[in-house]
């Protein structure tokens, strides 16, 4: 990229020249942007109410059981989708448990640590790993993951897993499709978005803050945690809301991977289902109630995806007024 | 900015999955030679009428399906032919709307189904059928005989070791080694997955409790794979592992297959001459509907899996109609001689007799 020259139109304040009819052009501007932010909502209200209406037949059939029972048989319909809301949220948690500390040090590493010219390399490759779709993910996973994956399981599992308090989580029998091996699949996808953007804001602390804490004989940790962790803070929880918020909706990567067996367990090894999951592998085949309720397994994922984000807008508007640091 | 992105990505996560996987959860028979020597001559070779043809549904008959089109055309150059897959129940629903021209199915349309279609009655025209292997990875075993009760014990996760006595009765004289039972199904929905577990509701008696379905609730301790080929690839991989898995893809995979009982009491390994006397003995309903499961002929392999293709028997258009009536003429008579070369067994006569009588019932306006 090189840079624009300016235009010859263009006056010694580098903006052009306010034409006669500005006033007026200003508000065109203005009412098709409010109407294009108003056709987001237009758009979510109307995602939110065609799927609701489509799959009301499958709530109405089932009623509130259809979020907390576990019997999830279309044969039969019965449509309890506890065991993949919980394969969803388990499987998210494993991933930003792994994400965020990864997502973090590279972030750090590229702002604070890494020479120049080690830093493009760096934010380029992660960059990069955004861009992969998610099936190639998903296939990577398979075929290269699952089975020594599921060698180390099986260790871990005869190893810690004998342990009473250990054995709860990392018991046997171990899969090399599993709850675990979703979740790294997960956490690998959302650590390009956590770290683009915590680098992002880490890149926002002015120079001079960090400096005077240096100058103040901080070492390079206590410059960090005094001088740049408060003002990044909401940013850095956001990035994983962000990440979040990718990783429950992710869909054919999990379905790959997770073992499709319906089940509520503290075991991380052990095979699952997520609700995005259940959708790709039914959906095909499924017709009326099944498919509605299908399409219900859709609704609840839509659902807890707004609360998660109304929730990290929360978090962050109130750390940020704690700390008295906006974005 | 970033919450706008955000629920443009919840919009397309609800749509794309199954667009997505209709693409990739086909099944992955080896694509074979097509005999292009035996569409010479056929009798749908000097069709009149130039149309194009859309098919989509069972991607079981994928395979079988692909290679028959292949020849029809070389014989039949001005029409084309697509078929698209995607499962029988995309098949039925675009047959349902008329998106497409034929669809593709391993299961008989649901009564309480027949009025959304809306182009009329249907017409069922059995193809080919294929035995579904029941395909292990135990070392040291090469020969498996398992009875249906054995089966259903093993599926539904109440028998866990190989060396179980109900096992062990059913293969006198073999050493069966201590080994975990690890049971593999299908992760996505699908007609094999249907037609193995109405097997052995059929046969399996009070030992099997699972109901049958595209999808079932399998022991919690089970793996899945993907399609017929992710269910072969495991099995291949975990010793100790049993499948089910379509003939070709487990040929293909090199897996071993376990013999069946049969109900006139045989132990049958699953063979096309096999899967093809379970259709013979069937009983043929008048719609040429039936099912070759847990049959009697003592040569029958009772896991056998049928499949159709279905079309409106009132065609609307000249062109399009007299192109399918080719197509389906051909697939009844010379391109039966396609099916075992793909891994299919081909029709017995009479059924074969049965279907190309019935194609006088497929209307064509003039």
């Amino acid at each position: 990229m090189t840079a624009l020259a300016p235009s010859p139109d263009l006056g010694a304040s580098g903006l052009p020249p306010s034409p006669a009819g500005g006033k007026k052009v200003d508000r065109t501007f203005r009412a098709v942007a409010f109407s294009a932010g108003l056709l987001v909502l237009a758009i979510l209200a109307l995602i939110a109410y065609s799927t609701t209406s489509k799959a009301w037949s499958a709530f109405a059939h089932q009623g509130l059981s259809f979020f907390t029972s576990t019997h999830w048989d279309p044969n039969t319909n019965h449509f309890g989708a506890l065991d993949f809301e919980f394969g969803t949220i388990l499987t998210a948690v494993i991933a930003i448990a792994i994400a965020i500390p990864a997502s973090l040090g590279i972030a750090l590493f590229i702002t604070e640590l890494a020479p120049k010219r080690v830093r493009a390399g760096v934010t380029y490759v992660v960059d990069l790993l955004a861009s992969i779709p998610s099936v190639v993910y998903g296939f990577w996973a398979l075929a290269v993951l699952t089975t020594p994956l599921g060698h180390i399981y099986k260790h871990i599992a005869n190893t810690i897993g004998k342990v009473p308090g250990f054995r709860n989580f990392l018991g046997g029998p171990a899969s090399g499709e599993s709850f675990m091996t979703a979740g790294i699949v997960l956490a690998v996808m959302i650590i390009p978005i956590i770290t683009s953007i915590s680098r992002e804001v880490l890149t926002t602390v002015a120079q001079d803050d960090k400096n005077a804490a240096l100058a103040m004989g901080a070492t390079r940790w206590e410059m960090l945690r005094v001088a740049v962790f408060p003002r990044v803070r909401s940013g850095l929880i956001g990035a994983s809301m962000l990440g979040l918020g990718r990783a429950m909706g992710e869909t054919i990567a999990v379905a790959l991977v997770i073992g499709s067996s319906h089940q509520v367990t503290s075991h991380v090894f052990f095979t699952g289902d997520s609700m995005a999951a259940v959708i790709a592998h039914d959906f095909p085949e499924a017709t009326d109630l099944p498919r509605a309720a299908l399409i219900g397994l859709g609704v609840v994922l839509f659902g807890i995806t707004i609360v998660i984000n109304v929730a990290a807008r929360a978090i962050a508007n109130r750390t940020s007024a704690m700390t008295g640091v906006g974005r | 900015m970033m919450r706008s992105s955000r629920v443009r990505r919840t919009a397309v996560a609800l749509v794309a999955p199954a667009l997505l996987l209709a693409a990739c959860g086909s099944s992955s028979k080896p694509s074979t030679d097509t005999g292009t020597t035996t569409a010479s001559g056929s009798s749908g070779g000097s069709s009149s009428v130039s149309a194009t043809l859309n098919g989509s549904g069972s991607t079981f008959q994928q395979a079988f399906d692909q290679a028959a089109i292949q020849a029809f055309q070389s014989a039949n150059s001005k029409i084309t032919v697509n078929y698209a897959g995607g499962g029988s129940g995309k098949g039925k629903t675009d047959l349902q709307s008329k998106t497409v021209d034929f669809a593709g199915t391993d299961s008989l349309v649901k009564t309480a189904d027949l009025p959304k279609y809306e182009g009329g009655k249907i017409l069922y025209f059995p193809t080919v059928a294929a035995p579904i292997t029941v395909s292990y990875n135990v070392s040291g075993v090469d020969k498996l005989q398992l009875s249906p009760s054995t089966l259903a014990k093993i599926f539904t996760g109440s028998v866990k070791k190989w060396n179980d006595a109900s096992i062990a009765a059913d293969n006198s004289g073999v050493t069966l080694p201590d080994t975990d039972i690890t049971i593999v199904h299908r992760a996505d929905a699908s007609g094999t997955t249907n037609n193995f577990t109405h097997f052995l509701v059929l046969a399996g008696g009070s030992d099997w409790t699972l109901g049958t379905g595209d999808t079932v609730t399998w022991p919690s301790s089970s793996q899945a794979g993907q399609g017929n080929g992710g269910v072969a690839q495991d099995v291949s991989k975990t010793d100790g592992a049993i499948g089910y898995v379509d003939f070709a893809d487990a040929l293909a995979a090199k897996l071993k297959f376990a013999s069946i009982k049969n109900s006139a009491g045989t132990f049958e390994a699953p063979t096309l001459a096999g899967a093809s006397a379970a259709v013979g003995s069937a009983t043929i309903a008048a719609d040429l509907t039936y099912s070759p499961l847990n049959e009697a002929g003592a040569d029958a392999y009772p896991i056998t899996s049928p499949t159709w293709i279905i079309v409106y028997a009132n065609q609307t258009d000249h062109a399009k109609g007299t192109a399918l009536k080719d197509f389906l003429g051909y697939i009844l008579n010379d391109g039966q001689g396609l099916a075992e070369a793909a891994n299919y067994a081909k029709l017995p006569t009479s059924l074969q007799q049965k279907a190309i009588t019935q194609l006088t019932q497929l209307v064509v306006p003039a």
